[in-house]
């Protein structure tokens, strides 16, 4: 035993007074963590993006090139197609940590839970809904949709992914000890999706039509408000829950 | 209260307690369900409009009320489990998951079975019938959680998040639909959606949907029972009672 | 305050089958507790009971005197609890894991603190190698460094000695007795047989019931 050690292990015995101000650097840590790790794994990042694309390909083959009748439909097809594009990935935003056992350490730690999941969510959103959202108006251009709502789309999906990611993550929190937890996910995930989609493509559509554009977004705003505040604690009792299945 | 609460976490005593109550809940389902069906198809009136498939709304408006009340109590049964640890909560609600779902199941069929008269379809995508739409996939999600667990304790307490969560989306979803529709389609005939429905319209109807409350919490009562049986099928005063029937 | 973890009359029931019932645990500084037990007798739920993060028992635990629900910040604070799986993830290095790890613990960020801890574990020169490319028993050390990154009272280790050679097995066993000699507490479950010590002791589960073997 080297003297180094002992006096660490003599620091050991000494029980430890409750954790004070760790919370932002354990948030900051695991904000960070997360981005590099999906970053090392660049497909899993590309993946919803080129999923997304497909899908808006695949109506114009499937229902007819016509620009009006695309025009008419698009704001619809590309919350439904970035909508399920965002849903691809959120079977992996737990399942990673809880195959490799850092989801365990992850509930031990003395910080709330709630706020170090709400740090992979953001994650989730960073690189999920937020670059889905800036490549929807390059699509929009591909289905004719009508100028001047462009700004919109892009808005209204950022703000719209952010309450898609915090309510999937509650799914994929649940779902994360179970084998099979993909299609299930959807299944539970979607319904509670609709609100969302309601308003986000209305937005759209709104900004079209030239009024109440900013009603739309502002109900956007206030779903993710309360998505911010409930889903978080949600998520952490769901986490729980998996962790011992 | 407390007492109350600390009585229900004995199975034994909810099960003597419910073998009292549930002949009376299932008599007042029954008169309440043949009163209202022989008044309301009989004697109540015609609807000046629809004529008499308006009589539709005799089922279809108890069975909504029903699965949306399902789904409340199924949240609030979740609740119980998960802060209190009462087991019969959780007994209940996974009797209830089933009901629910087949409630709206009933309440969907019956709205597209008068939509054929009213719209001379079998499904529009009326405001309502969309959210009970939705309300029946909301059902089908918790009762595929709970099935997908291994462990039935993981997946009493991950139905009974899922509950909640629902039940939170559920005024939500179903004022964002209703925006939806106006929206879209400000101009049609809703089935359901009318006021001034005259006093010998209504009765009957209010008696059906007190029916349709009994004939839940009688079911509820009754499954639950067997739940129970099934659950605590190793205990002492399981084996008991068993052997008393043997 | 003083390290002491208690249970009185501990039962477990999981899906109607009691893995046990009655324990009394006292557990203090010092200590090098074993569970020991045939497959499915409950260790690692005992483990996961202990360590706070199954809330479905019965019966009673105290940390320092204090019933677990108050003192549960302070428990945690003091808890170093590694599980079956290492905890580590494939694609960051060990240093990064480390790092994640030291943050989540509330500790000064320190490089020269990782590098000492990968050292102890014998993992000079793969610092910056992803784990995903180590073996199984250099990813376990990379777990294991955390016992000397973020010094901590209370280790509850699961089955620690997995995928680790005879050399890391010998220098594990000593810096757990080294721990309890300092005043810390281990409780350990292992398939490996433990050198006898003044330290140690046994629990026994199975068969329904378990006794506090001393």
């Amino acid at each position: 035993m080297t003297a180094s050690e002992n006096s660490l292990n003599r620091a050991a015995a000494a029980l430890r007074e409750e954790p004070g101000d760790g919370l932002a650097v354990a948030v900051w840590a695991t904000l960070k963590r997360d981005l590099v790790l999906m970053l090392r794994r660049r497909s899993e990042v590309l993946n919803p993006l080129v999923f997304f694309a497909l899908v808006i390909t695949l109506f114009p083959i499937g229902i007819s090139p016509d620009p009006a009748l695309l025009a008419a439909i698009a704001p619809g097809l590309l919350w439904v197609a970035a909508l399920l594009a965002a849903l691809l990935s959120l079977d992996s935003l737990f399942r990673a940590d809880y195959d490799d056992g850092s989801l365990e350490q992850l509930l031990l730690t003395p910080q709330p839970l709630a706020l170090l999941a709400l740090a992979k969510v953001a994650v989730h959103w960073l690189l999920t809904g937020l670059p889905l959202a800036l490549m929807a108006p390059v699509l929009g251009i591909m289905l004719s949709l009508p100028a001047g709502s462009y700004v919109v789309l892009a808005i209204s999906l950022a703000l719209g992914s952010a309450s898609l990611s915090l309510i999937g993550a509650i799914g994929a929190a649940l779902t994360v000890g179970l084998s099979r937890g993909g299609v299930l996910l959807s299944l539970l995930v979607l319904p509670l999706y609709i609100p969302v989609l309601i308003f986000g493509a209305g937005a759209v559509q709104a900004a079209i039509f030239g009024d109440g554009v900013l009603a739309h977004l502002a109900i956007l705003g206030a779903l993710l408000a309360l998505a911010l505040s409930l889903a978080p604690l949600a998520i952490a009792a769901s986490l729980r829950i998996s962790i011992n299945g | 209260m407390w007492a109350f609460i600390n009585k229900l976490r004995s199975p034994k005593w909810f099960y003597a307690i419910s073998a009292r109550l549930q002949p009376w809940f299932w008599a007042a389902a029954l008169i309440l369900i043949v009163t209202g069906t022989i008044w309301g198809l009989a004697f109540a009136p015609a609807d000046y409009q629809q004529g008499n498939s308006f009589r539709i709304i005799y089922v279809h408006v108890p069975a909504a009320f029903l699965a949306q009340s399902i789904f409340v109590s199924m949240a609030i049964t979740g609740l119980v489990f998960m802060v209190w640890k009462i087991k019969i909560a959780d007994m209940a609600a996974t009797v209830m998951a089933p009901l629910g779902a087949a409630m709206t199941f009933i309440a969907l069929f019956s709205g597209a079975v008068w939509g054929v008269p009213t719209w001379g379809t079998w499904w529009m995508w009326d405001a309502r019938l969309t959210s009970m739409l939705i309300l029946l996939f909301l059902y089908l999600g918790v009762i595929a959680l709970r099935g997908a667990f291994s462990s039935r304790d993981s997946a009493s307490r991950a139905a009974s998040v899922l509950a909640m969560v629902g039940v939170i989306n559920i005024p939500i979803i179903k004022y964002s639909v209703d925006w939806w529709y106006t929206l879209h389609q400000p101009a049609t005939f809703t089935i359901t959606g009318r006021v001034g429905m005259p006093m010998e319209m209504w009765l009957p109807l209010l008696i059906m949907v007190l029916g349709f409350y009994s004939f839940f919490i009688a079911l509820v009562l009754t499954r639950t029972r067997s739940e129970i049986l099934r659950r605590e099928s190793n205990k002492h005063w399981v084996r008991e009672l068993a052997e008393e029937v043997n | 305050m003083s390290l002491r973890l208690q249970a009185q009359s501990l039962a477990c029931e999981r899906d109607d089958r009691w893995l046990f019932r009655d324990l009394d645990l006292d557990i203090r500084a010092g200590e090098i507790v074993r569970v020991e037990g045939p497959n499915g007798s409950g260790k690692t739920t005992l483990l996961k009971i202990l360590s706070g993060q199954l809330a479905d028992y019965e019966g009673e635990l105290f940390w320092s005197e204090r019933p677990m629900r108050e003192a549960r910040e302070s428990f945690l604070a003091n808890l170093l609890y590694l599980g079956h799986a290492p905890g580590v993830k494939a694609a960051l290095t060990p240093l990064e894991n480390l790092a994640w790890y030291q943050a989540l613990s509330g500790e000064k960020p320190s490089e020269a603190a990782r590098f000492r801890a990968l050292e102890e574990v014998g993992l000079v020169g793969f610092e910056d190698v992803p784990a995903g490319q180590l073996s199984a028993g250099q990813q376990r050390r990379v777990a294991l460094a955390r016992l000397i990154l973020t010094p901590r009272a209370l280790w509850v280790l699961d089955e620690p000695f997995t995928a680790i050679d005879r050399d890391g097995v010998a220098a594990l066993e000593r810096r757990l007795v080294e721990h309890a000699r300092s005043g810390g507490c281990v409780l350990v479950t292992t398939h490996h047989e433990l050198t006898p010590c003044a330290e140690l002791r046994r629990i026994r589960l199975g068969g329904g019931g378990a006794d506090d073997g001393i």
